[in-house]
């Protein structure tokens, strides 16, 4: 059901209500969906009035946050052994 | 669109803020930077409104964004200004920020998070970046260092 949600957006940017109206899940589900493909990167969603409208993500923002999240497990840990190696001045 | 980390650290709250801080160049590796020459040092200013830059080795500086946010020893918001081209951007529609909250587990325990977010307003072929990036001489060879670091 996600993929169908993914391929309605494609086929043009939509609201929550309108994606909902063309399958058969309820409102909620619906935006569960979004939710989950917009933390994948693959919709983005805009204001527009009071709605939420939906649209594929252009930029392949995707790949980037691939690559933040390797960045900053790596930062973290160098962090980590930093703050563990540096002796604590008394405040 | 976010990525969240957490990293659990054995020291207190103070101690971990200011490593974070005023230590970032104790653990940013020289090799990770955007400016055209060499690295000498990562500085983050400490204070609202302060920058966060690199200072190259021939003295030029490049900025990476704005401390938003100093509010020790609880929590650090800087603006990452970057563009799809990885260089400086000055236009803050195309910021991304980066929250750190130090919360204390106990006297020598301090939980880390971190959330970048709002990496898609930096716009451009991001598949494109990472692939310009993942050389030795790019982010992967960087990223290395880290682990150098962390494992040492």
């Amino acid at each position: 059901m996600r993929r169908a949600v993914f391929e309605l957006v494609a086929a043009g940017p939509k609201a929550v209500g309108e994606l909902a109206r063309e399958l058969p899940i309820s409102r909620p589900a619906v935006s569960q969906h979004l939710k989950v493909l917009k933390e994948a990167g693959l919709v983005v969603d805009d204001a527009v009035g009071t709605r939420r409208v939906y649209r594929v993500d252009p930029s392949g923002v995707a790949a980037l946050r691939a690559y933040l999240d390797v960045v900053w497990d790596r930062a973290l840990a160098a962090y980590a052994a930093a703050v563990e190696n540096t002796p604590e001045e008394p405040s | 669109m976010s990525v969240v980390k957490t990293v659990t650290v054995k020291a207190g709250q103070q101690h971990a803020f200011k490593v974070f801080t005023a230590g970032f160049a104790t653990w940013w590796p020289s090799s990770h930077h955007i400016g055209k020459a060499d690295m000498a040092e990562a500085i983050m200013e400490q204070r609202d409104g302060g920058r966060w830059y690199e200072r190259g080795v021939d003295g030029s500086e490049c900025d990476w964004g704005t401390v938003l946010v100093y509010d020790p020893p609880n929590r650090v918001v800087l603006s990452w200004h970057l563009n799809g081209e990885w260089a400086y951007d000055p236009d803050p529609a195309k910021a991304s920020e980066v929250e750190i909250r130090f919360i204390a587990d106990g006297p020598d325990v301090t939980r880390v998070e971190l959330e970048h977010r709002h990496f898609e307003r930096h716009g451009g072929d991001w598949e494109g970046v990472a692939r310009g990036v993942d050389t030795e001489n790019g982010w992967t060879g960087l990223l290395r260092g880290y682990a150098d670091i962390a494992a040492a």
